[in-house]
């Protein structure tokens, strides 16, 4: 089965590469672009097992190295 | 005096390390590769500097889980001194053996060049070759040594004077404030609570042989050394 974890800044730590990206696109006119901010999307193949089971496991995974708590959150997507 | 300098795959100041602390320095100094469970017979650990696991998913972030990182917790928490250079600085705040984290230059740029650093408190073990004030140059080569925390983690770091280093210098354009990565309060170096884990992003190694016109690295290494000697010998065990 396939599932993904994104990992993203939380809200307040500085992300220059999303400030620097966000800019270039107001000076190339993209006006209704408020704000910018990258993360990681990372893609897992998993045995197959009910989704419950999937999704404590990448939360357990993420936990332990995927995201650093003092600067990211997670969102697991399992099917 | 032995140190140990742990190699993980990618590190890159090991051998800088070892040069530094053994030749020029005339320490006793070992190489421990990462996969090893057990330190072994050590008074001091270096976590050096590089690109532990190529940096990826995040500077520090897997090289925290190699087998030797149990037995560095261990030294640690019986208050072995543990100093991590650059990489091993990132390697040591995703142990959760330092607060804070190392983010990605202000400026996106890998920034290379020597700079200013004030000596904020000379306290042992790692700082005490130093004086307060003190205004001592060291090479900096990161991109992502930017330091964050949150303000109640940094007031609580100001307050217990665990800011050992702090940027100082030089302005230039792109450091309009002397400081070259954007850390938050300019934090260059910081220890943990109990003060024998040492964290910093400039390079001492790569000051301490005169042949490179600048010594002023040195201090870290011999204050780990001076302070363990000037520690009074345990009492020796009753009954």
């Amino acid at each position: 089965m396939k599932a993904k974890v994104y990992v993203t800044y939380k809200p307040g730590v500085l992300d220059p590469q999303g400030q620097t990206v966000c800019a270039f696109l107001k000076n190339r006119g993209e006006a209704r672009v408020r704000d910018v901010r990258i993360g990681k999307l990372i893609e897992f193949d998993l045995e197959d097992m009910p989704s419950d089971h999937a999704a404590a496991l990448l939360s357990r995974i993420s936990d332990e190295l995927l995201a650093n708590p003092i600067i990211e959150t997670f969102t697991v997507d399992v099917p | 005096m032995i140190f140990a300098v742990i190699t993980f795959p990618g590190s890159n100041c090991d051998r800088d390390c070892l040069d530094a602390i053994g030749r020029v320095l005339g320490f006793q100094v070992r190489s421990v590769f990462h996969k090893e469970r057990l330190l072994g017979e050590c008074d001091a650990v270096v976590v050096p500097g590089g690109f532990s696991y190529g940096d990826y998913l995040r500077a520090g972030a897997l090289a925290k889980l190699s087998p030797i990182m149990d037995d560095v917790r261990r030294f640690a928490d019986q208050g072995g001194p543990v100093v991590g250079i650059c990489n091993g600085f990132q390697i040591l705040c995703e142990a959760g053996l330092l607060p804070g984290a190392l983010i990605r230059n202000r400026s996106l740029r890998f920034v290379s060049r020597v700079v200013e650093l004030r000596v904020e408190n000379p306290r042992p073990p790692f700082a005490n070759s130093y004086v307060a004030d003190q205004i001592i140059r060291l090479p900096i080569a990161h991109g992502e040594g930017c330091y964050v925390a949150d303000q109640r983690t940094l007031d609580e770091l100001e307050r217990s004077g665990r800011v050992i280093l702090r940027y100082a210098g030089p302005i230039r354009p792109d450091a309009p404030d002397g400081n070259p990565n954007g850390s938050m309060r300019a934090i260059a170096g910081i220890v943990n609570e109990t003060g024998n884990v040492f964290g910093l992003m400039p390079h001492p190694e790569r000051a301490c042989d005169p042949l490179l016109g600048n010594t002023d690295g040195a201090g870290v290494f011999l204050s780990i050394a001076r302070a363990r000697t000037e520690v009074p010998p345990a009492e020796p065990a009753r009954g």
